[in-house]
């Protein structure tokens, strides 16, 4: 059994999804988080159902990769089951979609999401009457506080295994019978789409559709080509257009007529929108709001690492004791101390709380403000404010930044927004300034590393706007209402995210930490420092560095956790110049993203794309870093 | 009854305002994002703010918020009048 949920952007599908199969999908305030399947086992009634969870969409028809890839998934695989997940505070809004699903004629069954938010709005659902217009099962539910989730699954498993299909809705007099005879033309060749799905599909345009039935019925183009000048005729507009609105005027007069319009209670979510995005206050707010933010990572992070550390050197330092007469023993342990208390004591702390406060501010829907106020700046850079998006979730982790590169509509775009994201130091990166420099040289020196950071974006922005030339037809993006987050949604997506580094980053540290100890007992570290000795000459760092930065693109804290031990385990601050340790870090910020990332833009924008951005990353990187060794040789005395 | 002011782009119009969206000056593609959105000739929209130094516009149009370019803004054509959606 498989059931998809689908749903336009931002109603709820994903926080529905991670209620029911445990936290697996990223979701946020803001459309266009969820840009991949996410597929998941689940129970229903003791039965095993595997549940999809698709991108959101306003449309099947698919102007953008994102709404595509829905399309084209209902329209191969077999689903037995769709959930149409209808936000409650936008019904008119939400049911073109549902009108678009019924037409699919596959069983389907709506859960009408954030009742609450729509009742605080004053919109009050006929339910009952709805359903009864729809003909499919509508349901009420508030998915980030669990509430109707049950009843969703338990009816939509009954539906499934009934295999009542829905129906479509039909169209005004003129247009449904165009569709339909053509409909009638198709012979049940579009299969596995019903008909009248096909045909629709087939006016509005779509190419790959006709191509592919082109090939076994020649004579359907002019068939088509007749019906699409006959509504040209009679509607005066691009038959694209028709069913759109045909669609949005049967949701809005359904939507009309099961709305039972309460009184709208203005409360202080409906007036925060004056102070955060006023034209001045609003950017006060931006800087203090992110200021909070890093003071509050830096606080917690180094209240831990302290302790945390002192622990582990005290342990390694006992262990030592005991092996004094094995040195090999003693090396291997060594590292594999290390590796965990790099995870432990130099990671954890500072991701923990960076993890939590980027939820919080996704979850109230504070991003979408953010790409609201920085639109004209990032014009600037030659883009819109949306690819604000994947900048922000870069702090986190390049690697959803990339893929939510998905949510801009030009290619160009992407490109650009993908190259320059990987610039921005993602929490792997944070352990190492934070752990490096703000943990030596103060938090200040982490403050100016960050603002270095942004100037150096800026200015590879402008070079690439140079190289690929603006088109983007600017921003557009809907701005959600505030939410309370729920602290079960908070904590499970801090805690999907820590998990994430817990079992894939954190062996990678450990077994890297361990090599690099072997390499030290067998003395082979040396070959590796040579190869990269032309870089750390110009940098003026100790030839050391070279085996760190080499496995540094692996995992960025592992050139920290490696920096450590390629210095022989010792304070490091009596090894290496506070010119050093800023030199060191800036190249770490911004030279090659690690594999991972590298990976990911490879699957996303090619080969091409991920060679050049690699390349264009250690040239950025050198520079960087050849400036820290010079302003730091002038300012450091 | 007030009387319709003659077209304008939807860049022109102050904040406060209410207006009638008319027609698109822009390409398919992005006719058809607007579309989505509600952004519909017909419909009626409300100019809520807009962000300082060639920002973006908020327009309140079927009880949603809705952030558009200037570019994109420039290529709204709307006649100001004081309506409300169908």
């Amino acid at each position: 059994m498989r059931f998809a949920l689908i749903g336009q952007p931002n109603c709820g599908k994903s926080t529905l999804f991670n209620q029911v199969a445990g936290y697996k999908a990223e979701t946020g305030n803001f459309s266009g988080t969820s840009v991949t399947f996410t597929a998941s086992k689940v129970r229903v009634m003791g039965q095993v159902v595997e549940l999809v969870d698709l991108p959101g969409t306003y449309t099947l028809a698919g102007t953008n990769p994102a709404e595509r890839e829905v399309f084209d998934y209902l329209a191969s695989h077999s689903v037995d089951a769709i959930i149409n997940v209808v936000d409650a505070s936008h019904l008119a809004q939400g049911l073109e979609l549902t009108l678009e699903l019924l037409e699919l004629e596959r069983p389907t069954v709506v859960a009408l999401n954030m009742i609450d938010e729509a009742r605080r709005l004053g919109i009050v659902i006929d339910g009952a009457h709805l359903q009864e217009r729809l003909d499919a099962p509508v349901l009420p539910m508030i998915a980030s506080r669990g509430r109707g989730v049950k009843e969703v699954f338990t009816t939509t498993l009954r539906v499934a295994q009934q295999q009542k299909n829905a129906r479509r809705i039909p169209f005004g007099t003129e247009v449904d019978e165009t569709v339909v005879h053509l409909a009638g033309q198709l012979d049940g060749e579009a299969d596995p789409l019903p008909a009248t799905t096909a045909a629709i599909k087939l006016i509005e345009g779509d190419r790959k559709l006709e191509g592919q039935l082109k090939i076994i019925r020649p004579e359907l183009t002019s068939q088509i080509e007749q019906a699409r000048n006959f509504l040209r005729s009679r509607h005066g507009q691009d038959p694209v257009w028709v069913f759109g609105g045909e669609r949005h005027a049967r949701a809005s007069e359904i939507a009309q007529a099961y709305i039972l319009q309460g009184e709208h209670r203005l409360t202080w979510r409906d007036r925060l929108d004056d102070v955060l995005l006023h034209p001045v206050l609003g950017y006060v707010a931006l800087i203090s709001i992110l200021f909070l933010f890093f003071q509050f990572v830096y606080r917690f992070g180094s209240l831990l690492e302290v302790p945390l550390i002192n622990f582990f050197d005290h342990l390694n330092a006992q262990m030592q004791g005991q092996l004094a007469n094995s040195a090999f023993l003693a090396y291997v342990l060594t590292g594999v101390i290390q590796g965990i208390s790099g995870g432990v004591a130099i990671v954890l702390p500072y991701l923990t709380p960076f993890l939590l406060g980027l939820g919080l501010l996704e979850d109230i829907g504070y991003l979408p403000r953010v790409a609201f106020l920085m639109d004209a700046l990032m014009h600037r850079l030659g883009l819109h404010g949306k690819a604000i998006v994947p900048f922000i979730l870069g702090y986190g982790c390049n690697v959803p930044a990339i893929m939510s590169t998905r949510i801009l509509e030009e290619k160009r775009d992407r490109y650009v927004a993908a190259a320059l994201s990987t610039l921005v130091p993602c929490a792997a990166r944070l352990a190492v300034v934070f752990g490096l420099v703000a943990f030596y040289l103060g938090p200040n020196m982490a403050l100016l590393i960050y603002l270095l950071n942004l100037f150096v974006i800026a200015l590879t922005a402008r070079v690439l706007t140079r190289v690929l030339p603006e088109a983007s037809p600017g921003l557009i993006l809907e701005m959600p209402v505030y939410r309370m987050p729920t602290f079960r949604t908070l904590s499970s997506k801090t805690w999907f995210r820590i998990r994430e580094f817990i079992v894939e980053a954190w062996p990678v540290l450990i077994a890297g930490s361990v090599v690099l100890a072997l390499l030290n007992y067998f003395d082979i570290s040396k070959y590796f420092n040579y190869l990269l000795t032309p870089l750390s000459w110009v940098l003026g760092l100790p030839n050391q560095v070279g085996v760190p930065l080499i496995f540094g693109i692996l995992r960025k804290e592992l050139s920290l956790i490696m920096l450590h031990q390629a210095l022989g385990g010792v304070e490091l601050k009596d090894v290496l110049t506070s010119t050093q340790m800023m030199t060191f870090s800036v190249f770490v910020v911004f030279y090659i993203p690690c594999l991972a990332t590298l990976l990911v833009i490879r699957k996303e924008l090619g080969n091409k794309a991920m060679a050049a951005i690699a390349g264009m990353t250690v040239v950025i990187a050198t520079m960087a870093a050849f400036l820290a060794r010079i302003l730091g040789s002038i300012f450091f005395k | 009854m007030i009387k319709p002011e003659k077209p304008k782009v939807l860049l022109e119009v102050e904040s406060g305002t209410t207006v009638r969206i008319l027609k698109f000056m822009t390409g398919n593609e992005l006719e058809g994002k607007l579309r989505q959105l509600g952004i519909l000739p017909g419909n009626c929209a409300k100019v809520i703010r807009h962000a300082p130094l060639g920002g973006p516009f908020l327009i309140e149009l079927n009880g949603r918020e809705i952030a558009l370019g200037q570019a994109i803004a420039s290529k709204i054509e709307v006649e100001v009048v004081s309506c409300v959606s169908p």
